[in-house]
Parts: C-alpha cells; sequence; structure tokens
C-alpha cells in the first residue's frame, strides 16, 4: 500500500492563531486506498487539521505536503446565502465541469436523484449533506475529505452513507480522510485512527486506538462504556451490514 | 449623425453601463459587498479631483484611486481587528470628506459638484461612450475569465480553495474590475447613485431566477429597462437623469415583488 507517495503527509505541523496553537506537533499522512478517521472532542482541532491538510491554513510550524491536485471536499458547513440562486446541479459543477450522467449516478448513489434541480435553499439539513457527499463522489477524486458528513442525516440513512464511503475508497482507490465523532463506524471500517486533542494524542488501528489508555482518559468513563458496547456488538453490526447492503 | 443627439449618446452611455453593472452587481449582492461598493464609490470623487489637479483623464484616475483604496481596505480587513463595516465607513467617508476638501481649495476650477454626485448622463461626449463600451467590455471579458473560481469562492471560500481554484487571486481582480465599472460610469450616474444601478438591478433579478446565469441575464435586462426608463423619464419630466434611472430601477424591483408572491401562489396551487 505504501508503493507510492503519500497522497498527504504532514511533518509535526501546527497552526497559531490569535495568541494560541490551534493545533501542534500533527503528523500524519494519508496513502492511496486508505481510510484515516480523526477523531476527538468538540474544538480539539478536527476541522483544523482538514484545512490544513487542504491548504485552507498554512502550518505555522511543520510541513505539510499535498502530492495530488485531485482533491474533494465535504465541508462541516455551508451556508449559502439566498441572494444566490442555486440548484443542486449547478453546485455539483461548482469547481469543475462534470458529466451530467455522472452527476445522476452519484446522487442516484447517495439517494437525492430527484432533487437535482431544486434549489439548494429548498434542501433539508440532510439531504444538502447527501448532495455535497455525491459532488465529492462524483468528482472522483484521488483524496477526498469528509469533515462530519453525516450530520443531520437520519440513523439508518448514516449507516449507508457510511457503506459507500467504504465502498467509494474501494472503488476510486483514493484516499479518504473522515472528521467524524461517531466512535462506531470509525471502528468497523477505519484502516487507521488518529486521535486528536490539540495535538495528536493517541493512533494506531482501530484496536489499538480502543486500548490505548489516553483514549480512554481523553473520552472518559462514556467512551469507555461506548467501547465496550463496539466490542459487544461488532460482530452484530457486520450482520447488520451484511443486511443492509444486499 | 445619429450620434449628434444628446439622447442619443445618453442611451447609447446607460445602456453599456447596465450591461456591465449587472453581472458585477450580482456579485455585488452575493458577495454582501454592497458597503463596499458605496465606499469605493465615495472613494471616486476623490479621484475627480485628483484627476483635475494631475489633469489626466477623469476615468483613469478614479479607477487607480478606487483601485488603490479597495486593495486597501483588503489589506487593512487583514491586519486589524475593527470590523469590516467600520473600516469601510472609515475609508468611504474619509475619502470622500478628502475629496470635498480639495474641490473646495481648488476655487480656481469650476466644479459641478451636484454632476458629480448624482451624474449627469445627458452631457456625455462620444469619448465617454467609447470609454464605457470598450472598457466595459475589457471588465466582463476578466470578468468572464474569473467567473468559475470567483463563483466558486463566492458559495465557498474553503470549498473552493480545497478543490484546487485560486479564491484570493480571483477575489483581489473582482475588486479592481469593480474600481473599474466605478470609474467609467461615475461621469454618468455619480458617486452616490453607482452602488444603485449595481444593486437594484439583481435585487429585482433575484426574484425571476433559478440559477447565478438567469439572474445575471435578468440583471442585465432590468439595467437597460432602468436606463430606457428612467431616461425617458428624465426628458419628459425635466427630472434629473441619474435619480430617475435609479427611481425606474426601484419601479421594478416593486414590481418584481409581486410577480415573485405569483409565482409562490401558482407553484402552492400546483402542489
Amino acid at each position: 500500500m505504501k508503493k507510492n507517495k503519500p497522497l498527504v503527509k504532514l511533518n509535526n505541523a501546527g497552526v497559531y492563531r490569535d495568541e494560541k496553537w490551534l493545533v501542534k506537533g500533527i503528523s500524519l499522512e494519508i496513502n492511496k486506498k486508505e481510510i484515516v478517521t480523526l477523531i476527538g472532542p468538540n474544538g480539539s482541532g478536527k476541522t483544523t487539521t482538514g484545512k490544513l491538510i487542504l491548504d485552507i491554513l498554512q502550518p505555522d510550524e511543520g510541513s505539510v505536503s499535498l502530492n495530488t491536485k485531485q482533491i474533494a471536499y465535504v465541508p462541516q458547513k455551508i451556508n449559502i446565502d439566498w441572494a444566490i440562486p442555486l440548484r443542486v446541479i449547478d453546485f455539483m459543477n461548482i469547481t469543475s465541469k462534470l458529466d451530467k450522467s455522472k452527476i445522476i449516478q452519484s446522487l442516484e448513489l447517495t439517494g437525492v436523484d430527484h432533487l437535482i434541480y431544486k434549489n439548494l435553499l429548498n434542501l433539508s439539513g440532510g439531504e444538502f449533506q447527501r448532495v455535497m457527499i455525491a459532488r465529492s463522489i462524483a468528482k472522483q477524486p484521488e483524496l477526498l475529505i469528509l469533515d462530519e458528513p453525516v450530520q443531520g442525516v437520519d440513523f439508518n440513512g448514516e449507516i449507508k452513507l457510511y457503506n459507500l464511503i467504504k465502498e467509494i475508497s474501494d472503488k476510486l482507490k483514493c484516499g479518504i480522510l473522515l472528521i467524524s465523532h461517531d466512535i462506531h463506524f470509525v471502528m468497523s471500517s477505519t484502516d487507521h485512527v488518529i486521535c486528536l486533542n490539540g495535538h495528536v494524542c493517541c493512533s494506531g488501528t482501530p484496536n489499538d486506538v480502543a486500548k490505548n489508555p489516553a483514549y480512554i482518559e481523553l473520552f472518559g468513563e462514556t467512551a469507555a462504556s461506548a467501547i465496550s458496547l463496539y466490542r459487544h456488538d461488532h460482530n452484530h453490526t457486520h450482520n447488520q451490514d451484511g443486511s443492509i447492503s444486499k | 449623425m445619429i450620434l449628434d443627439d444628446f439622447f442619443t449618446r445618453a442611451l447609447l452611455a446607460g445602456i453599456g453601463m447596465a450591461i456591465v453593472a449587472g453581472p458585477l452587481g450580482c456579485f455585488v449582492i452575493w458577495r454582501k459587498l454592497a458597503y463596499f461598493g458605496d465606499t469605493l464609490a465615495h472613494s471616486g470623487l476623490l479621484g475627480v479631483t485628483i484627476g483635475f489637479i494631475l489633469n489626466i483623464d477623469l476615468s483613469l484616475s478614479v479607477f487607480v484611486i478606487s483601485g488603490i483604496i479597495a486593495l486597501l481596505l483588503i489589506v487593512l480587513q487583514k491586519k486589524t481587528k475593527l470590523a469590516g463595516d467600520a473600516l469601510l465607513g472609515l475609508l468611504a467617508h474619509s475619502s470622500l470628506a478628502i475629496g470635498l476638501v480639495f474641490i473646495a481649495i481648488l476655487t480656481t476650477i469650476r466644479f459641478d459638484l451636484m454632476g458629480l454626485l448624482v451624474g449627469d448622463i445627458l452631457s456625455v461626449t462620444i469619448n465617454d461612450i467609447i470609454i464605457i463600451w470598450l472598457g466595459g467590455s475589457l471588465i466582463l471579458l476578466v470578468l468572464f475569465y474569473i467567473w468559475k473560481s470567483l463563483f466558486a469562492a463566492t458559495v465557498s471560500y474553503d470549498l473552493a480553495k480545497a478543490e484546487g481554484m485560486n479564491p484570493d487571486v480571483s477575489n483581489y481582480i473582482f475588486t479592481v474590475i469593480l474600481a473599474g465599472i466605478i470609474a467609467i460610469s461615475i461621469k454618468m450616474i455619480g458617486v452616490l447613485l453607482i452602488t444603485g444601478l449595481l444593486l437594484i438591478p439583481p435585487a429585482m433579478s433575484r426574484n425571476f431566477s433559478n440559477s447565478p446565469i438567469q439572474m445575471m441575464f435578468f440583471s442585465i435586462i432590468g439595467g437597460i429597462l432602468s436606463v430606457v426608463i428612467g431616461l425617458f423619464c428624465s426628458l419628459e419630466l425635466n427630472t434629473p437623469s441619474g435619480p430617475s434611472i435609479i427611481v425606474a430601477s426601484l419601479m421594478l424591483f416593486i414590481i418584481s415583488l409581486f410577480f415573485k408572491k405569483g409565482m409562490t401562489i401558482v407553484q402552492k396551487s400546483k402542489i
């Protein structure tokens, strides 16, 4: 898997704003076909790290090397002003002109193809997230960065979308960075978990992280039980996955 | 020759202005730059006086001064903690004041101050028309060139930046062409009313539009209609031309509100 250069590599990177370090000493890499998940409490610098990777923010120390230009981004939040009349189809084409068939196909994958000519303002939060995910798929990127992609999506949809993300990484052979606080998914389909709290608190395979005392300390007792919960229903989830993706 | 007629010249100048103002105005609304446009327009007065002092073409001096103020503003916005609107007010009113002070000092030159504030489209020369149409084409060409990245950045800066567009550069360029349209239209419509011509037709057009391109198209149509109606009223009722054009565009805007209401009712009855 690591034959090639990593798609992106952060080396001890940090961002300093308004007299404090938002994140510091972040080292990570994302390779092709790999799903890396960033987890951490609110304000731990997950989104900042994502923006660092995407060159939206520049590091004040350390370095970021981005080795691909085919990037798709699902930001945590987009506020579209009423004044901009924007239909789903226009939004799909916003950073690069895509094939219409490809657009329809990816909207079908996320289950919102019927909304293609709707104005973005008339979409619900969950529908808008699905459109954003569809857009990122349609771009067929080498690197896909998803910042809390399933926020506002109903529970069943959430599982389907997470499965879809897994499928995409297999199909497009792209590297995926998933920013999420959804421990459940993190445990089931991720290659590498990075637990963030202003710095990299611990990282490794999902199993390593789950056993790491720093992780348990960061997320407290609740998380410890969440892990045991995860361990408890891990097989169960797999069964359910099977029945969903039939 | 047909261009000998002052009214034909005014129409030609006004229509040229409206064609450029429509698309630019859409971006002004989308990017919430209304007050920014105002600031540039106010600084145009300073540009005019400096043009007189240095004895250079007024459009050129307005373009340079507004451009400088615009870029200064962007730099200051990044450097200071003062809120954006306060900063805009600071620059708008101080440049307007400096312009007015200069005008008072320059007693040797006879100024038509009212003309500068609200414009005098009926006095345009063939030379002015050439400037509007050539300058305007250039502005639209530049806008066409940066359109994709500017629009993406307007919807989401982060998205544009992440996916390899160049939002900062297109932002700077847009600011400069905004200074450009103020420069070519200041004589026609004046520093106080330019922003009206930039804002009102797109605001009207939003009520008819379903996509960004449509909104730009209807803005142009709305702008042209405003100019034609405004100028004819100005001729018939002997009212000042600049304000008449803006009043006409306001009328169109009000009509569009009813149209929108009608559309909503039609849509609802379909469901």
